[in-house]
């Protein structure tokens, strides 16, 4: 090649060095610039977003941004430090421990049919076998002689995980069960399907569908407050590691009281409640 | 013995058979169109336009996903344009026909029909993760960047390919150099061609949602920088919708949507044909 | 060397930098998705991933069977559907009408294809999928609901382009059949849909490549159990859902997998590729 050639080619190379350069030093201010990044249960979602609406107002200069993707994505973002502060609706496992945690808020899980449903409750022995699939028909439950249709939250749900631990416990949930990707989703679908049953967070429950009993106790928190009701699930705020300073303010923000009186307006149960599960 | 059907009565038959099947389709297809601009149009308002939303989309507007689109498609066109039309020139112009430009050929029309969902999962594991860019406009216009480009190097190839050999000759011949033929010979002709191109590339990164949720996220606040996350008016809607959130605006939302592309649409159907009649 | 001669080499080398650039962007992610996806194939087992029944990530089982079939029903049912009504009304707007309606159709049409795929999947959820459980049984997320909605939306491309090939046949063709006295039917079927076959398949094998590729509205309408369904009122998972579903979540050897499902979409589309142009090479007039 001629020279001048030579000499466009290491020209173009430096820009390209240089535009390079520039990136890396971009991203480490965009940090900065995009805000406190709070990712992964879609429980928690709508809840924590109600909680930086209120921070960012108290805080005109700050941002948290919030996102969703379920328990799993939002512990998996915490730890490839994707997100500042990862979201789950369900205790860490074995392998997650080494990741910190901390409660903001406790939530019910409840198990939902189409309002117009005659049952009302159901045993927690017969919930399981629902969803097992081993019983296929309303009929054997008390209800009429039509098929169930079995609906739960995908695999990586933070949800569903309470709900495998705390109802299913060794059982799979069947594979011809119907898959959803948020409480939203699964709650819309019970409400327009008559033989349908699902679990939702308890406080996404609303006129459209209906709670039923379970063992008897109805999923209310008065009931969970009374240690009644047991199917409750923590919604943890994970780190990898010490959170940041914005991390931590905001964490300390949703802990304090006056947030904790709006987690129990919004209807989960608040932290400084509970006096059975204390965490260190 | 062979049945002979009266030629004039088969056609009468399949005259029918056809328009009614053609009927259901302009049916169906119109439909959709006018169900959703009936049930939207009406929340559709200067308000709605402008206003943030609140409550994770119950009220309020749509300001800051009109924004987030507009910048996140701005953003994939920018980059993708330049670079496909650019190689689609060198790639016909510049060098000679032979197994290379085959393969490269093969391979972005591949590309141009893999699933969006891939390019999604490639931007959120190189961009989000790998390389730390978070959920923000800048990994989003990059993933749909990548995903236009094979679409644009496609059509604008085709498009200058089929402009006549003997326009290049004619123009040669008048001593022409190469560029010059290129820009005001080949590109002119093959003009409308390319903007076909760029017009789908623009109504495939409005309409993604999947690979947008992933990479740009889906934060309501307005974007600041390109390391802001923001949601789009195809994520909002699909939130919205799914969730129950508010179905009104979520019909708004998709209202606005459809009425964006048909304009858009209009725009450029009317401009090429401006075009075409002064240079054809 | 003239100041034109050195604009025209610095122009040359820019647009190399720009094709070269443009190039290795494609590179990037063919190799990305082969290079994270490839491994993980062999290692775990070719025929155990494609034919295995049981999708347990969780439990590091990853048999892709049920979403195999569950995409290769969800299309083919898409076809059924999307490929008569879309060649019926390709036909009808250049054979059997008017010149006029047909330029003021055609934009129309193309331009439901910018629709983005969420509203037609809202609209499968919200009337088609409580039809059809309330008229034909089971949860009304199903292979059926899947494939109309799918259906329905590959039908601008198919209408499209076979209205473009159609136009395309030399007006000779047509003058020439109908001087013979031949019916405009019998000309369209014999002459016209013949000569136009090289379009026609490529707009089927374009709609059947939007349809593999659609996620949002299956995920939708479909259901997503990961079950070989036995009936088209079953829900259905796609290999394209499965990407969607999981992919926030996926770590280590799930992540691999799912890059592995897109190296086999990518194979699938390479495939359908080749023979749209095997197709237009051998049938070219």
């Amino acid at each position: 090649m001629s020279r001048p050639l030579q000499q466009k080619g290491l020209c173009f190379l430096s820009l390209l060095l240089l535009v390079f350069f520039g990136f890396q030093v971009g991203c480490g201010r965009g940090s900065a610039e995009r805000g406190l990044v709070v990712a992964g249960s879609t429980s928690v979602q709508p809840f924590a977003d109600h909680w930086a609406e209120r921070y960012m107002l108290e805080h005109p200069d700050r941002v948290v941004n919030v996102q969703g993707g379920g328990s799993s994505a939002g512990i998996q973002a915490a730890r490839e430090r994707a997100a500042d502060i990862g979201m789950s609706s369900r205790e860490l496992r074995p392998e997650e421990k080494d990741l910190l945690e901390v409660v903001v808020a406790w939530d019910g899980l409840a198990v939902i049919i189409h309002p117009q449903n005659r049952i009302e409750e159901l045993s927690l022995d017969q919930v399981r076998n629902i969803f097992v699939g081993n019983i296929t028909s309303w009929a054997p439950v008390g209800g009429p002689g039509r098929h169930i249709t079995v609906v739960t939250r995908e695999e990586g749900s933070g949800t569903r995980g309470a709900f495998q631990e705390m109802v299913m416990k060794t059982d799979r949930i069947s594979r011809g069960a119907i898959v959803q990707d948020s409480n939203g989703t699964v709650r819309e679908i019970v409400a327009s399907d008559p033989q349908s049953v699902g679990y939702i967070s308890l406080g996404l429950v609303n006129d459209t569908v209906k709670a039923i009993r379970i063992d008897g106790v109805e999923p209310s928190f008065e009931n969970i407050e009374q240690k009644k009701y047991q199917l409750i699930r923590p919604f943890l705020f994970v780190t990898n590691g010490p959170p940041s300073a914005a991390a931590r303010d905001f964490i300390s923000f949703v802990l304090s009281r006056s947030t904790q009186e709006v987690v129990r307006q919004d209807g989960l149960i608040p932290v400084f409640e509970d006096r059975r599960k204390q965490r260190s | 013995m062979r049945v002979r059907i009266d030629p004039r009565a088969e056609q009468q038959f399949f005259r029918a058979l056809l328009w009614l099947l053609t009927g259901v389709t302009i049916f169906i297809l119109f439909f959709i169109i006018f169900y959703v601009l009936k049930k939207g149009l009406p929340v559709v308002s200067l308000e709605f336009l402008t206003k943030n939303p609140v409550e994770m989309g119950k009220a309020g507007g749509i300001f800051s996903t009109i924004l987030g689109t507009g910048a996140l498609t701005l953003l994939a066109i920018l980059i993708a344009s330049p670079l496909g039309i650019g190689s689609a020139i060198y790639l016909t112009e510049y060098t000679r026909e032979n197994w290379v430009t085959r393969v490269i050929r093969f391979g972005s029309e591949c590309l141009a029909g893999i699933p969006s969902i891939i390019f999604g999962l490639f931007g959120f594991i190189f961009f989000v993760v790998k390389l730390g860019l978070g959920w923000s406009l800048l990994s989003g216009g990059l993933t749909l960047a990548f995903m236009i480009l094979p679409t644009i190097i496609r059509t604008s190839e085709e498009a200058i390919r089929s402009v006549p050999y003997c326009y290049r000759e004619v123009s040669f011949s008048l001593g022409g150099t190469r560029w010059q033929t290129v820009t005001r010979v080949v590109l002119p002709s093959a003009l409308p061609g390319i903007a076909t191109g760029i017009m789908l590339g623009i109504g495939r990164s409005i309409g993604e949602t999947a690979a947008v949720i992933f990479t740009a996220g889906s934060s309501l606040h307005i974007p600041t920088s390109l390391f802001s996350s923001s949601r789009t008016m195809s994520v909002h809607f699909y939130i919205l919708a799914r969730e129950g959130i508010s179905m009104s605006k979520a019909y708004g939302t998709a209202a606005v949507l459809i009425v964006a592309i048909l304009a858009i649409n209009i725009v450029a159907y009317t401009l090429m044909n401006r075009f075409m009649r002064k240079y054809c | 060397m003239t100041r034109l001669e050195r604009n025209e080499k610095l122009i040359r080398v820019a647009l190399l930098l720009v094709a070269f650039s443009a190039v290795s962007i494609l590179l990037v992610i063919t190799v990305f998705i082969f290079g994270e996806g490839t491994p993980i194939m062999f290692k775990y087992g070719l025929k155990k991933f494609l034919f295995g029944l049981d999708w347990y990530p969780l439990e590091k089982s990853y048999g892709l069977l049920p979403m195999i079939i569950g995409s290769l029903f969800v299309t083919s049912g898409a076809l059924v559907i999307g490929v008569p009504l879309g060649l019926a009304c390709a036909i009808v707007l250049t054979e059997f009408s008017s010149k006029s309606l047909r330029r003021i159709l055609k934009p129309v049409i193309e331009l439901l294809a910018g629709i983005p795929s969420v509203v037609y999947g809202f609209m499968g959820v919200v009337i088609l999928v409580p039809f059809i459980r309330d008229h034909l049984g089971g949860p009304g997320l199903s292979v059926l609901a899947a494939s109309i909605i799918l259906g329905i939306m590959i039908l601008p491309t198919i209408i499209s382009i076979s209205i473009d090939s159609l136009e395309a046949v030399p007006r000779s063709y047509r003058e020439g059949s109908i001087a013979l006295g031949a019916t405009r039917w019998q000309t369209t079927r014999m002459v016209m849909f013949p000569a136009a076959k090289t379009g026609i398949i490529a707009s089927i094998i374009l709609g059947m490549g939007r349809a593999i590729g659609e996620t949002m509205a299956v995920i939708m309408v479909a259901g997503n159990a990961a079950i070989i369904p036995r009936s088209f009122l079953d829900p259905v998972r796609t290999l394209t859902s499965n990407i969607a579903l999981e992919m926030g979540y996926a770590a280590g050897e799930h992540r691999e997998a799912l890059f592995a499902t897109g190296v086999i979409l990518f194979v699938i589309i390479m495939v359908l590729n080749t023979i749209a142009n095997l197709t237009s090479k051998r049938n070219a007039p």
